[in-house]
């Protein structure tokens, strides 16, 4: 039972503090599921998690809850407790927010909150980016090519399924 | 994600009007977690209440769902196949670029100045280096923008 009760927490843990969308909740996700104490995924792992993220529809705190609490667990029943547990903060916030959607409009609080707020979340996106720099994900030279060349894709804004594909099919190629 | 969410609710169904979903997006921007999520709650709540919330809720949240379970059940099984192994190998380098790109675009724009610039900085220096939980990172921009303005 503790199990459950512990990926409860963990991913509600994401879910409230999960500002600035997926990307930024990136370096929360790992901290939970990578880094002690949970030990859940490997860092591997965590990096595969992040590739089908890419590659499937949906958000992607809900896409690594439902992924780690059915590998940490082995049945639905974790995926689900996982995923409620993502699910509650932004439904409870949210649900406030709607109701006092007039009186939060006006107020000039959340503007001055992300004066700040936001430039951190760029450095938490940064920081996502860095933690998959490592070892595992980049294994030889074809790597450091693979990266260069995405990284120019896009920043001319093609499609980041189509980079993931043809990083995909290069990979097939070259290691397959 | 945004144009399909924005095709649903202001074109196709009319349950949002233009300005006011520019007004949702904001709002959903602004509180934790999926974007989507949230759209979803707004939108639930404003047409059906609390009933509406769950229903939409549940609507988006539903198919990441059953398809991330479906992958998690058998991706085991795959995951050492020679040819899925090396869609990965491909496919990890690419990540981290593909993450990279909108922290720098997004560095870019921003509207905060100097301030903006050291804060991203220093949240990228104590999570990527010194493994600081971005919980604290959050909290104390919040606290801090109160604090400061």
């Amino acid at each position: 039972m503790m199990i459950y009760l512990e990926l409860f927490l963990s991913f509600f843990k994401v879910g409230l503090f999960g500002f600035g969308g997926g990307y930024a909740m990136l370096p929360l996700i790992k901290q939970e599921i990578v880094d002690a104490p949970h030990l859940w995924l490997t860092i591997e792992q965590f990096a595969d998690i992040v590739a089908i993220s890419q590659m499937t529809p949906g958000p992607i705190a809900i896409n690594s809850a439902t992924f780690v609490g059915y590998t940490v667990t082995g049945n639905i029943l974790g995926s689900a407790t996982a995923t409620l547990g993502v699910c509650i903060p932004p439904f409870i916030i949210m649900l406030i927010l709607s109701k006092f959607y007039f009186k939060f409009k006006e107020s000039k609080y959340s503007e001055k909150v992300f004066y700040i707020l936001k430039p951190a979340v760029v450095g938490l996106i940064g920081a996502a980016a860095i933690s998959l720099v490592n070892k595992s994900n980049f294994i030889d030279y074809v790597s450091i090519i693979l990266f260069a060349a995405m990284f120019i894709g896009a920043m001319k804004k093609i499609d980041p399924i189509k980079l993931i594909l043809a990083a995909g099919a290069a990979g097939i190629i070259i290691y397959g | 994600m945004l144009p399909l969410i924005q095709n649903e609710i202001v074109e196709k169904n009319n349950w949002i009007k233009e300005d006011e979903f520019l007004e949702l997006l904001a709002m959903a921007q602004s509180a934790p977690g999926p974007i989507a999520v949230n759209v979803a709650v707004f939108v639930g709540y404003k047409i059906g209440g609390l009933p509406g919330t769950i229903i939409t809720s549940l609507g988006t949240v539903l198919p990441s769902f059953l398809i991330i379970l479906l992958i998690a059940m058998y991706f085991k099984d795959i995951r050492s196949n020679s040819y899925v192994e090396g869609f990965f190998k491909g496919v990890k380098p690419a990540l981290a670029a593909l993450i990279a790109v909108p922290a720098i675009k997004m560095a870019k724009k921003n509207k905060s100045g100097a301030v903006g610039t050291i804060v991203s900085l220093l949240s990228l220096y104590l999570v990527a280096v010194l493994n600081i939980s971005p919980v604290w990172i959050i909290l104390a921009a919040a606290i801090g923008a109160i604090l400061i303005k």
